[in-house]
């Protein structure tokens, strides 16, 4: 049995699971019950001066069969008064005292109001604070949410105005509508946060209705762009985690977000560099107890892997993340295919035809039917084939190409 | 009156409808389009039903093969599509094509989509002899080519064995007169009830229309050959009547039926759910010679159906004018060599006799358009032309036994290429 409790720039909670500060965290029953079900925190619900919300407000991405790979909401911060949310918070960390409770908080940008709402809401026992600079719908309007986390310097004077008052670890939660997250995680950093949380959602339209011609959500015909979430921008709040990971000028604890449904993702964000993640859609599709799945699933990993905790998972792949000039252009691997497990669909030689470099061929059997047979000598090694083929039966085989590892950088440094 | 019981389909549901058409690999240089005679394009048939297109996805089907509905339903999908896709593996089970193929074409029935439009006229005129499977995909595509097309139709209905042949419960009428009424809707002249070479001269067909098709089909039941024959149903004849009518008035609870056909199973399947208690097939060879495919001999088994091998009739056994029994008896099969055997008569009690042992040629029609034919099988070629100019033919007038499948999908084929054969004669 592996240690699986965390520690985020002092935030402890007994797993690296915490909800994310969305619908599932809106109030006390919610955060009670999910506890209960074993989440290690949770970030409240933003608190802000309370606002009014339109119906409707989420909408999903299906592929297929699969529903909302991707989700989008155009929900605002918390709609219920401060008091209210104030009393169920200290009444969760009362009866869930060993997890984690964070709130996050959302103003306008001036020192004072800041200060009296980090005041007011540290009244009761909470373990940190996450200001929401990334909510992109609506507050963003108003000059605050996502409006805030793409200026690195507003971002780092809120930062400032927020630790002045703070008696509990500040956590800034970023957006990912930015050219380059780095520079307003950097902000955050100056402003002296002491973790960062990201990514908040991606500015999106999720569809439009074939029939009615109407957004989808609509809200009476009209619709503002939302906040997309869920499975499907993974890869991107992978790729901003790792950024920001391996940033010597960011250099604060991360707290993963972004499309974390299972142990699995989780593990992936960790080794980029994350200390814990943050869930929402996976709870908004499935509810509280896929937690159950997750620390099962990572615990039985760490003892397959040997690992006596969690943390020492903890940016164990950083370093794999380079930029594409440090890639061994001596690297080669190729394509075969098992013809016992081949199923003949030719989605692999299509693809190849179409889409790559035209080496794999049908190559007729005596019975008539066709073997899809790699051209080695000209495979290039792009994996296409391996992704589309429907049985898993292509593998991607290392090929020694007898040549000592060179980057392009490397080469173009001989050259010169 | 309207036959017995339920259809052997089941609806399915949008649900199930998305889950299938999504399992669908679309597949390049599909084995399942290359296993369809018609070669309908069947993953962009399905990917059109997944990505929401049913119009489009019917008008696939009903391209390449213009009697896709009824071919949804008759088509024996194991032998064919469904047998050649690439899930039939341990672990997966193929894609219900014919089910999905019966969901695009209902679409577009039960909304009366029209999907086609008939040609520019060439004023080039048509005869297709024979209102089935075959004669109307020939009328089809020639109307779409723009040349003018009379149906005759020995019948009172088109659709042939579609319509009058197939039992109810696997393709019912107004499925096969939807998809007749697809082809008159393009503007074909028809004259049903109407038998060429009897109650029309071939003479005047040859001289009223620039080309003629011979999509005949075949005859009734042959003799059997056995004293009390004149007492002996014909399976299709009676399988006709059950479906026109709903009922088959006199087949009293015990029924036996010689053959072991697919009309066979008809037949007997039939009899079964028209109330018959016992039901049996009495077939001359065993188990393994049957040529029922093997889905239609289960599904006879999961209707109850009792099977006799190795025994052949020799005697109806009438009294007071009912029929009371059948006398049988046992046959031996050696080196291909069937015998009876001397001596093992046998009699089995039953009301009703009924024989399913083939179709019997229409020499008549044939013959009076003086093409050529062995035994009755019109000689064509790979392009449907008989040795005579200008007259083609397709469908079961031209089936052998063991050159040629009989099903539906195989005379829509025939019927598409004998329709494209025709256009390059009228304009080659």
């Amino acid at each position: 049995m592996a240690d699986l409790s965390s520690n985020l720039a002092g935030i402890r909670s007994p797993n690296p699971f915490w909800l994310a500060s969305a619908p599932p965290t809106n109030s006390g029953y919610q955060v009670q019950r999910a506890f209960a079900d074993g989440w290690g925190g949770a970030v409240w619900k933003t608190l802000g001066t309370p606002i009014v919300n339109v119906t409707s407000r989420f909408a999903g991405l299906n592929y297929r069969e699969h529903r909302m790979v991707g989700m989008n909401n155009i929900e605002l911060i918390t709609d219920r008064p401060l008091d209210e949310n104030l009393k169920e918070i200290a009444e969760c960390k009362k009866a869930f005292p060993d997890r984690a409770i964070v709130v996050s908080l959302m103003e306008v940008c001036e020192q004072k109001p800041w200060h009296e709402l980090v005041k007011r809401v540290q009244e009761v026992d909470i373990d940190g604070f996450e200001l929401n600079f990334g909510c992109p719908h609506g507050m963003s309007e108003r000059g605050m949410g996502s409006a805030v986390g793409q200026h690195p310097d507003l971002i780092e004077r809120v930062t400032t105005y927020v630790k002045e008052a703070a008696r509990v670890p500040v956590i800034v939660k970023l957006t990912p509508n930015v050219t380059d997250v780095r520079f307003p995680a950097r902000g955050a950093a100056r402003g002296g946060a002491d973790a960062i949380s990201l990514i908040n959602t991606i500015n999106s339209v999720m569809g439009v209705d074939l029939d009615s011609w109407n957004p989808i959500p609509h809200v009476d015909g009209k619709s503002s762009h939302g906040g997309y979430c869920g499975p499907a921008v993974k890869p991107i709040a992978l790729n901003m985690v790792s950024d920001c990971a391996r940033d010597p000028e960011v250099n604060v604890p991360i707290s993963g977000i972004g499309g974390v449904e299972t142990w699995r993702d989780a593990v992936e964000f960790l080794l980029l560099g994350a200390t814990n993640v943050q869930v929402c859609t996976a709870v908004m599709h499935q509810g509280f107890r896929i937690v159950r799945e997750m620390t099962d699933g990572l615990n039985d990993y760490l003892d397959a892997k040997g690992l006596a905790s969690v943390g020492e998972l903890i940016g164990k792949s950083r370093d794999t993340i380079t930029t594409w000039e440090n890639l061994n252009l001596n690297y080669k691997i190729i394509a075969r295919v098992d013809q016992k497990r081949c199923i003949h669909c030719n989605k692999c030689y299509i693809a190849c035809e179409d889409a790559a470099h035209q080496c794999i061929d049908r190559v007729q059997r005596p019975d008539g039917t066709y073997d899809l047979v790699v051209d080695e000598s000209h495979c290039v090694g792009c994996n296409l084939c391996m992704m589309v083929c429907p049985v898993d039966c292509i593998d991607m085989l290392e090929v020694d190409t007898g040549l000592p590892s060179q980057s392009w950088k490397e080469r173009a440094a001989v050259a010169k | 009156m309207t036959f017995p019981g339920a259809s052997i389909q089941k609806e399915l549901s949008d649900f199930e409808v998305s889950i299938e058409a999504n399992r669908c690999l679309y597949c390049y240089d599909a084995p399942c389009i290359r296993a369809c005679p018609t070669h309908i394009d069947i993953p962009a048939f399905i990917a059109k039903i997944a990505d929401g297109n049913i119009k489009g996805s019917a008008r696939t089907i009903l391209e390449a093969n213009p009697m896709g509905a009824s071919c949804a339903r008759v088509c024996p999908v194991s032998e064919l599509c469904e047998g050649a896709c690439v899930y039939n593996t341990e672990s997966d089970t193929p894609i219900r094509i014919g089910d999905l193929q019966r969901y695009a074409t209902d679409h577009v029935r039960d909304r009366g989509i029209a999907l086609f439009e008939a040609g520019t006229p060439t004023g080039k005129r048509v005869a297709v002899v024979g209102g089935g499977p075959a004669g109307l995909s020939v009328a089809r595509d020639l109307r779409r080519y723009g040349h003018a097309v009379t149906i005759f139709e020995a019948h009172e209905q088109l659709g042939g064995l579609n319509t009058y042949g197939i039992v109810p419960f696997r393709l019912a009428t107004d499925v096969a007169l939807w998809e007749a009424q697809q082809v008159l809707d393009l503007g074909c002249e028809v004259r049903t009830g109407v038998r060429v070479g009897e109650d029309v001269g071939a003479r005047s067909l040859v001289d009223e229309f620039d080309a003629i098709v011979l999509a005949c089909g075949m005859g009734g039941v042959p003799r059997l050959g056995i004293p009390g024959e004149e007492h002996v149903w014909d399976a299709l004849a009676f399988i006709e009547r059950a479906k026109m009518t709903g009922g088959a008035p006199g087949l009293g609870n015990r029924v036996a039926v010689i053959g072991a056909g697919n009309t066979a199973i008809d037949a007997l399947t039939c009899a079964k759910r028209l109330g018959a208690q016992r039901v049996t097939m009495y077939y001359r060879r065993g188990e393994a010679q049957m040529t029922a495919y093997d889905f239609e001999y289960d599904f006879a088994k999961e209707e109850g159906i009792e099977f006799r091998f190795f025994c052949s009739p020799t005697r109806v056994i009438v009294e007071g004018g009912q029929v009371t029994g059948l006398e049988l008896s046992r046959t031996s099969l050696e080196d291909g060599h069937l015998t009876r055997v001397a001596g093992s008569e046998f009699v089995e009690a039953c009301d009703t006799v009924i024989s399913a042992i083939g179709q019997s040629r229409l020499l008549a029609t044939i013959d009076a358009l003086g093409v050529a034919h062995d035994g009755g099988v019109v000689r064509v070629d790979d392009e449907m032309r008989t040795s005579r100019k200008g007259i083609f033919a397709a469908g079961d007038a031209i089936f052998e036994k063991g050159a040629r499948e009989a099903m539906v999908v195989e005379a829509a084929q025939q019927g598409k290429i004998a329709a494209r054969s025709v256009n390059e004669f009228l304009y080659g």
